[in-house]
């Protein structure tokens, strides 16, 4: 489906028009953000296409400031009328709020000069039927694993790419392209003697479709992580060491990249106020946030706010080295912006992660399971039971019991409990399993004690 | 009251010979069925924190999701450009699952309907509702929270609105739209206490508009309660881990069906087999004491349409009868390939996304028990009032929830504030073990979204009190 627009000219031209319109509707800062982009998604499921979805997207958001007040608004209708409304309705959204002192674009100076390279994006296009056969690939390698494997939710196929142009009143404009190409399956799997079922599944996902894994590769994973859950039990209530896999240790990673948000901080939701410069973790724990790392997923040359990516350490041999800032939050804590704004079209900008990781440790991950006597290794966990203002931590998990240094059986049904500023103070281990399959990535972590509650 | 306005094809820019044109470009000798889904979407939010009302957003949406199904395939393509040429390229790309691409079939010239009712009349766009106004609950909110003790460090409000048209043809020759107003109001404080911090939120809303928040002062009993929360979770206790009779009260709690029965009754996942539930239809999955249903038809909820996503009228489904296991709830493509009722639970987040079979607003029906008896047959246990979000894996049926608040049950009397509360059971076997329920059917305050395939809708739950004979409950004690 072709839009009206096609060159990432007729984009920053159109930046530049509705940053001109603002200033005559009584503007005095702006800034735009346009983007589009193509979708394909195929579901296959026992090898037969269940799902096909095919699209073209476009939208655009402004951010008007009137003084020290300020309104977004976006819209998907680009015709020369409902830019006209967009901008009228934005300054009078804009008028109708009180004044925040420290609104406003970041300095001009601050701005970004340069925009590297970043290897975001691969021109490789596939056909439809190319795609669907990749997803039939990663599922029939996941049914022919093993006579257990008796169902399927299915698997997918997904390639996307776009554009995104940023513009502002100071007279910078950027843009840049991007790609992301994904494969996944979920097997189902029968326990013949109980007849109870279990799902797991399996991912990769990269910018460049060279870089992908296999899709046979990705469904035998998939086939694995979902018979080794077949008969799991509970486990008495008790306390223990607790093995997150790195999936799982990523998740306890994502909870310290939101508590060590500005705005979370400033607003006083987070359990990391006034922690900076503090010992939270032994010396082995340091975490970076990196914008600029070659073809990763959460890299980008300028961020929401035009300001320039950078590497920050967040998290230095165990001390918080520093906040995740974009520069509305990096004011209200008299702070300068990490550059890590992240922004919706429609949005206001907020703080989010480049490539957020934990530096990987020299144990493999059965050397860290081989330490725990008794304990639990956790391969999954459901629920929302994190408190960010407290750092309280309570959720479902699933995964193995650990005996005498190795995966005993299957667990399920199981809470796992303790607090975010305790757990990350009490990080024995880190494995040297780092892969990236997302913006927050995490090796292996060992911590040393929580509640485990089960029977 | 005033009916349903009118949703024309018009306001989208095409006429019904485009759509015949397009509906008959899909129909080939393989499509079952095809669908056309125009929407058009305005919200605004206002949002207040430190006492400024320092946010506004506005976001205006439009656009046509185009489907087609033969067999269990699905063929789906989206535009935000409404012309004819995007129309009829999304029609092609839709019919690409289809084994004939050659040679168009007939479908029936639409007649157009509007749904036989109206369960939430609105007068006029929700958004007409000028921003001073908004501005000025959300600082009366600030205001009232913190009035209920000087504790209360920080207030944080949100009003967000949402008004929707959509309409729905079909190769059956169906054309029927609905207009659908969201509100939603939500209050969060946080309370301090020599460096204890905590957390308390409340909020409500549903397919009503601005003067619901005033009427009988509600956004004063959201700021209050809020607060209330907050104060005291200050003096919550760690909680206990490990099996123990709960007892869950009315409303919100009412979060355990839907994670626990509701979504692994969702027609999908039981043509699929994947569901927990697939082989236990007519089977006994609750103690003869509940019955739970799924109703979209309930007048201003949050879970109620007029119709549902693919133009069906929603309707009372029974999914529980005296525990037993009576009913799926469907969309079109799977109650077509299981043979089974059409329930009007097709639901979409918006035209960029396919139909699924979802819920409305879930809930079980009263019972006969005084609360206060249900409270006091616990000797040692959990009474959990408020919950966070829940979550459930539907093939292996285990799901959690979280407690906002919480107290321990000692010798029948509600003592101690606990925090940190997860409960974790098994779907088919929770509710075996729920052995009273209360006459206080409540339904919850009209603040639930549910994700399911990354599509997230609004959807309402409700309980009476109800007493659980063993969960396990995860906190640190």
């Amino acid at each position: 489906m072709s839009g009206a627009l096609q060159t990432t000219q007729d984009l920053t031209q159109l930046a530049s028009d509705l940053l001109a319109r603002a200033k005559k509707r009584g503007a005095t800062q702006a800034d735009v953000v346009v983007a589009d982009g193509d979708t394909f998604s195929v579901q296959v499921r026992l090898s037969a296409v269940d799902r096909l979805t095919k699209a073209r997207e476009k939208r655009l958001g402004l951010r008007v400031f009137i003084g020290h007040r300020s309104a977004t608004a976006s819209t998907s209708d680009f015709s020369t009328e409902s830019l006209e409304r967009l901008v009228a309705d934005t300054c009078a959204l804009a008028s109708a709020v009180a004044a925040d002192d420290v609104s406003g674009l970041p300095d001009a100076s601050a701005m970004a000069k340069e925009l590297p390279d970043l290897g975001l994006y691969d021109a490789t296009t596939l056909s439809t039927d190319m795609q669907i056969e990749l997803a039939r690939r990663a599922e029939a390698s996941a049914l022919a694993m093993d006579t257990r494997i008796t169902n399927s939710e299915g698997a997918d196929f997904n390639s996307a790419s776009g554009r995104v142009v940023l513009g502002n009143s100071h007279g910078f404009l950027g843009d840049y392209r991007s790609s992301t190409f994904s494969v996944s399956v979920s097997p189902v799997a029968t326990d013949a003697g109980s007849g109870g079922m279990q799902r797991d599944s399996w991912y990769a996902v990269q910018r460049k479709y060279a870089k992908l894994d296999s899709p046979e590769s990705v469904g035998q994973e998939a086939a694995r992580r979902t018979i080794r859950r077949l008969g799991a039990r509970k486990v008495p209530t008790t306390k223990g060491p607790v093995v997150f896999d790195p999936e799982m240790a990523g998740s306890l990673l994502g909870h310290l990249c939101s508590a060590a948000s500005g705005y979370a901080l400033y607003k006083g939701t987070s359990f990391l106020i006034g922690q900076l410069g503090q010992k939270l973790a032994p010396d082995f724990v340091t975490v970076y946030d990196d914008g600029l790392m070659p073809g990763g997923l959460g890299s980008r040359p300028f961020d929401g706010e035009g300001l320039p990516t950078r590497k920050t350490t967040v998290m230095e041999r165990g001390r918080l080295a520093s906040y995740l800032l974009d520069s509305y939050s990096g004011r209200k804590l008299g702070l300068v912006s990490t550059g890590n704004a992240s922004r919706g079209v429609g949005e206001s900008p907020s703080v989010g992660p480049t490539n957020f990781y934990l530096v990987p440790g020299a144990k493999s991950p059965s050397d860290i399971i081989g330490s725990v006597k008794n304990g639990l290794y956790v391969t999954e966990l459901i629920g929302f039971g994190v408190n960010m203002v407290t750092g309280d931590y309570s959720r479902g998990a699933a995964g193995f019991w650990i005996e005498n240094g190795e995966l005993a059986y299957p667990v399920e049904e199981i809470t796992i409990a303790g607090n975010l500023k305790r757990m990350f103070a009490d990080i024995e281990l880190i494995g040297s399993d780092l892969e990236f399959r997302g913006r927050i990535a995490s090796p292996t972590v060992k911590i040393g004690e929580m509640t485990i509650a089960g029977n | 009251m005033s009916l349903t306005q009118d949703v024309e094809l018009a306001q989208f820019g095409f006429s019904e010979p485009d759509i015949h044109r397009a509906l008959g470009t899909i129909k080939v000798r393989d499509v079952d069925y095809a669908d056309l889904y125009f929407e058009s979407r305005v919200s605004e939010s206002v949002s207040m924190e430190e006492g400024i009302v320092k946010r506004a957003a506005k976001s205006v949406s439009q656009g046509v999701g185009v489907r087609a199904t033969a067999g269990e395939k699905t063929g789906f393509a989206y535009s935000d450009e409404l012309s004819s040429k995007d129309l009829a390229l999304a029609a092609e790309t839709a019919r690409y699952i289809a084994n004939s691409p050659q040679g168009a079939q007939p479908v029936p010239v639409a007649s157009r309907a509007k749904p036989a009712r109206d369960l939430y009349p609105a007068d006029r766009p929700v958004t007409d509702i000028a921003t001073a106004e908004r501005v000025h609950l959300l600082n009366l909110i600030d205001a009232e929270a913190r009035r209920y003790d000087p504790r209360i460090v920080n207030v944080m409000a949100s009003f967000n609105m949402e008004y929707k048209r959509v309409l729905v043809a079909t190769t059956d020759g169906l054309l029927i739209g609905d207009v659908q107003p969201l509100t939603r109001l939500q209050v969060t404080c946080i309370a301090e206490e020599k460096g204890n911090r905590q957390i308390g939120s409340f909020g409500g809303g549903g397919r009503v508009g601005f003067a619901y928040y005033q009427e009988k002062n509600r956004y004063a009993d959201y700021a209050r309660e809020a607060a209330r929360q907050a104060i005291l979770n200050l003096s919550a206790v760690e909680a206990p881990a490990g099996v123990m009779p709960v007892v869950l009260a009315g409303g919100w709690p009412g979060i355990l069906l839907h994670e626990a029965i509701g979504h692994g009754l969702e027609a999908d996942f039981n043509r699929r087999k994947t569901s927990v539930f697939s082989n236990l239809l007519g089977k006994r999955v609750a103690s003869d004491v509940c019955t739970i249903v799924d109703d979209g038809t309930i007048p201003f909820r949050r879970g109620s349409l007029n119709m549902d996503d693919e133009g069906t009228p929603t309707s009372k489904t029974v999914l529980i009868e005296k525990g037993i296991l009576r009913g799926y709830i469907t969309d079109r493509l799977n109650a077509r390939l299981m043979g089974i009722p059409l329930t009007g639970n097709g639901r979409r987040e918006s035209f960029q996304s396919v139909p699924l079979p979802r819920m409305t607003n879930t809930f079980m029906l009263a019972g006969e028990s005084e609360p206060q008896d249900i409270l006091r047959s616990v000797k040692r246990g959990l009474y959990a009032v408020s919950f966070g979000g829940g979550q459930v894996d539907i093939t292996n049926g285990k799901f959690v929830f979280s407690a906002s608040e919480a107290y321990l049950i000692e010798d029948g009397q509600v003592t101690k504030p606990v925090k940190g509360a997860t409960l974790i059971g098994s779907g088919p076997d929770i509710l075996t073990k729920v052995s009273m329920v209360g006459h206080d059917l409540k339904l919850d305050e009209g603040i639930g979204t549910c994700g399911k395939d990354g599509q997230s809708v609004p959807v309402g739950v409700g309980l009476p009190t109800i007493r659980i004979d063993e969960i396990t409950v995860g906190g640190t004690q």
